[in-house]
C-alpha cells in the first residue's frame, strides 16, 4: 500500500486520543481513583494504532491485549468504554465484572482478553474459522498484538500454529518492546530475532521499527491488506522499548540507561509528529486542537463515568451460566 | 439389535449435525480416522466440511471453539482422552467459563473427555477429572452411566449455551448396550438424578462406571439381606442434592463412590452437602470410596486394586451397615 495522508493522520489521531486517555488514568490510579492496576500502551502507540486503523469496525476482528488502547481507538472503541471499565461502572461493557483492560465487545469484533497471554490467537482464529463454515470470511481480518514474553507461552504457539495450518487471514504483531514486566528478552527467546520464527510456522514475516511511526502505518497496513487478500497468516515483529514500567505500580528502573537513550528508546509520539509536520500533513494548530479536544473528550468521560453506578453485590445474580435457572447447582 | 455406549455417541453427534447446521466437531484424528475410539466413525464423510481434524493443540482445539461459539456456532471438542485436556485446561476454565459471566456472550461449547481407566491404560490414559472443571464457576459437567444417557445427554449437552464437559468413560464404550436409547422410557431433564436400584438399608451414591461397579455390590449384598439404594448422579454440576438427600432419609446411610483420586472431588461434595443439609438424618458417619491417592498404575491387576470395585464397594458397606 501507498501511505497516504488520510491514513497517517488516522492513525497519529488515535495516538493522540490514547495517549493522553492513558495520562488520566494513570493519574487516576495514583490517586486512588482507579484499583487493581493500569497498563500502559506508552511508546507502543504507533504499532497498536497502526493495526486498529487499518481494521474495519464492523467487519473486521481485533483481539487487542494489554498495551492497545491506541489500536482499540483507531478500532473504533469508544473512549467510554475504558474509561467506565477502568472505574467500575456499570454501564461499561463488562458491568464492573471484570475491569481495566480485560474489556472487550465480541460480538461487535473486540475479543476480551484474559490474562494468560496467547490465549486469544487461536479464538481469533475460532472467529475467522466460523466466518468460514458460515460463508462469511470473505474480506475479513483478525489481528492481534501481542509482546516478547507472550511468545514464549504453549498458548501462542499453539495458536500460530493453528491459524498458519488453517491458512486463515489472521495478523499477528508483536510488539517486541525488550521486557517482560521485568525480564529482558534475552531470557525470553534465544534465536536472533523473533521474525526468524515466521518461516517455521510457515506464515509471512515483516520486521519494522516500533518507533517509527509512519513505517508501522505502512508495514502494519500492508500485512493486514495481505491477510485480507488473501495470503494468509501474516507476522509482523516491531522493536521498540516500552516506555513505562509494567503497569503504573512498577517504575520500570530495570531498564538499563543505555537502553532508554537507545534508538529504540525515542518515543514514537515525537516521531510521528515530526513526519507529519514534516510532510505538511498536519500542522502545529492542528495537533493543538486534537490535543485540546481529546482533553475535553477524556474529562467528559470521566466525569460521566464517574457519576454512574457502581456494582450493587446485593442486586448482582452471581450466576455464571448464561442459562440462569440452574444458578443453585 | 442393540447398540453401544460409543454408538449412543457417535448417533447423537450424527443426529446433532443432521438437525442444527451451527453444530460442527473438532478433534484429533476424527475425519477419515473416525476418532481413537471410532466415536465420529463415518461422520466426516456425510459432513466433510463440519468435522475437521486439529492438530495436537489442546489449548488451541478449545480456543479455536470460543471463537466459534462467539461466532454463533456450536462446536463439540472431542478431546483423545480427558487426560489430555489439562494441556487445554486454561481455555476451558479461565477463557471459556469465565466468558458469559464477564462479558454477556455465552460460549455453548460440548467437550468430550474419554475418561476412567481400562486395563492396561496406565497414568495418563484412564484419568477422571470431572471434579477439576465442576470446581470452577461456569461449566457443567456430564457423567453418563447409561446408553440411554449417553445420547440424550450428549445432545442435551449440545444445545445448552454453556460450556458443557461430557465425561464419557471409555470402559462402557464396547461392554454396555441397550435394545435402544430410550433406556427406562424415563426421561429425566439434566440435573436429576436417578435412583438406578430402590433400596432400604444404605445408599451409593456414585456416577459414570462406578454405578455398575455399584449396583454389582448391591447385589453381592442382597444375598445376604441387605438392601442398598443406588443413585445415579448423572451429573455432577449440577448435583442432584434432594434426591440423594431424600435417599439418605429413607436409608440413614450414606456412601459416595467415584473413580477420581481421593482428595476433595464429586465424593467429598457428595457427604459435605449431605453433613450440612442431611445431618439428623444420618444413623451412621458418612463414608467416601475413591480411587488410591497414586497415580493410575498401567499393570491390570494393579489397576483393578486402584480403583473401586464391587468387592471394595460392599466391604466398604458393610462396614457403614455394621456401625
Amino acid at each position: 500500500m501507498d501511505l497516504t495522508k488520510e491514513h497517517a493522520r488516522k492513525v497519529y489521531h488515535a495516538m493522540v486520543r490514547a495517549r493522553l486517555l492513558e495520562a488520566k488514568f494513570s493519574s487516576l490510579y495514583k490517586a486512588g481513583k482507579i484499583v487493581g492496576g493500569v497498563y500502559l500502551g506508552r511508546g507502543q502507540e504507533a504499532v497498536s494504532a497502526s493495526i486498529g486503523a487499518r481494521l474495519e469496525q464492523g467487519k473486521d476482528i481485533f483481539a487487542p491485549l494489554i498495551r492497545d488502547q491506541a489500536g482499540r481507538t483507531a478500532f473504533g472503541e469508544e473512549i467510554l468504554d475504558a474509561t467506565r471499565t477502568y472505574l467500575g461502572s456499570v454501564k461499561g461493557p463488562m458491568k464492573a465484572r471484570d475491569g481495566n483492560i480485560h474489556r472487550g465487545r465480541p460480538k461487535e469484533g473486540v475479543v476480551a482478553m484474559i490474562s494468560h497471554l496467547g490465549s486469544s490467537l487461536s479464538v481469533l482464529g475460532g472467529m475467522l474459522k466460523a466466518r468460514q463454515l458460515q460463508g462469511k470470511l470473505d474480506g475479513c481480518v483478525g489481528a492481534t498484538c501481542i509482546g516478547d514474553g507472550a511468545t514464549s507461552t504453549g498458548a501462542f504457539h499453539e495458536g500460530l500454529n493453528y491459524v498458519a495450518v488453517e491458512k486463515l487471514p489472521v495478523v499477528v504483531v508483536v510488539a517486541d518492546n525488550q521486557f517482560a514486566y521485568s525480564t529482558p528478552n534475552s531470557k525470553q527467546y534465544a534465536c536472533d530475532d523473533l521474525i526468524d520464527r515466521a518461516k517455521g510456522y510457515g506464515v509471512a514475516g515483516h520486521s519494522v521499527d516500533g518507533t517509527d511511526t509512519l513505517a508501522c502505518a505502512t508495514v502494519i497496513g500492508q500485512a493486514i491488506d495481505s491477510a485480507r487478500n488473501g495470503a494468509g497468516p501474516q507476522m509482523v515483529v516491531a522493536k521498540l522499548l516500552r516506555l513505562s514500567g509494567h503497569g503504573e505500580h512498577d517504575d520500570g528502573s530495570y531498564i538499563p540507561e543505555e537502553i532508554r537513550t537507545s534508538h529504540y528508546g525515542r518515543d514514537c509520539m515525537d516521531v510521528g509528529k515530526q513526519q507529519l509536520l514534516e510532510r505538511g500533513w498536519l500542522t502545529e494548530e492542528e495537533l493543538a486542537d486534537w490535543e485540546e479536544s481529546a482533553k475535553q473528550e477524556v474529562q467528559l468521560a470521566v466525569t460521566t463515568a464517574q457519576k454512574e453506578d457502581e456494582p450493587d453485590p446485593y442486586k448482582e445474580d452471581w450466576c455464571a451460566l448464561a442459562r440462569g435457572s440452574y444458578r443453585n447447582w | 439389535m442393540s447398540v453401544t455406549y460409543i454408538d449412543a455417541i457417535r448417533d447423537a453427534q450424527y443426529k446433532a449435525l443432521e438437525t442444527d447446521e451451527t453444530v460442527f466437531i473438532y478433534g484429533q484424528d476424527i475425519g477419515g480416522f473416525g476418532g481413537a475410539f471410532k466415536a465420529t466413525k463415518g461422520l466426516q464423510e456425510k459432513w466433510p466440511d463440519r468435522v475437521l481434524d486439529s492438530p495436537i493443540s489442546e489449548d488451541a482445539m478449545v480456543g479455536m471453539a470460543i471463537g466459534a461459539a462467539i461466532e454463533g456456532m456450536r462446536p463439540i471438542i472431542e478431546m483423545q482422552f480427558a487426560d489430555f485436556s489439562s494441556v487445554g485446561f486454561n481455555q476451558i476454565v479461565n477463557n471459556a467459563a469465565t466468558h458469559f459471566y464477564r462479558t454477556g456472550v455465552p460460549i455453548p461449547i460440548t467437550i468430550r473427555m474419554p475418561s476412567g481407566g481400562t486395563p492396561g491404560s496406565g497414568p495418563f490414559h484412564s484419568q477422571s477429572i470431572e471434579a477439576i472443571y465442576s470446581h470452577y464457576p461456569g461449566c457443567i459437567v456430564l457423567t453418563p452411566a447409561t446408553v440411554s444417557d449417553a445420547y440424550h445427554m450428549l445432545l442435551e449437552g449440545i444445545a445448552m449455551d454453556d460450556p458443557v464437559i461430557y465425561c464419557e468413560h471409555k470402559f462402557l464404550y464396547r461392554w454396555l448396550k441397550s435394545d435402544n436409547y430410550d433406556g427406562d422410557g424415563i426421561r429425566l431433564p439434566i440435573g436429576k438424578a436417578r435412583i438406578t436400584r430402590p433400596g432400604k438399608h444404605a445408599t451409593v451414591v456414585t456416577y459414570s462406571a462406578m454405578v455398575h461397579e455399584a449396583v454389582r455390590a448391591a447385589e453381592m449384598l442382597q444375598a445376604e439381606g441387605w438392601e442398598i439404594e443406588v443413585v445415579d448422579l448423572r451429573s455432577v454440576k449440577p448435583l442432584d442434592t434432594d434426591t440423594v438427600i431424600a435417599s439418605v432419609a429413607r436409608t440413614g446411610r450414606l456412601l459416595a463412590v467415584g473413580e477420581a483420586f481421593p482428595w476433595g472431588g464429586v465424593t467429598a461434595e457428595i457427604v459435605a452437602r449431605v453433613v450440612k443439609e442431611g445431618f439428623h438424618l444420618l444413623d451412621a458417619p458418612p463414608m467416601r470410596l475413591n480411587a488410591k491417592d497414586t497415580p493410575i498404575p498401567y499393570h491390570p491387576k494393579l489397576w483393578a486394586a486402584h480403583r473401586p470395585t464391587p468387592e471394595s464397594i460392599s466391604h466398604a458397606l458393610k462396614q457403614l451397615l455394621a456401625y
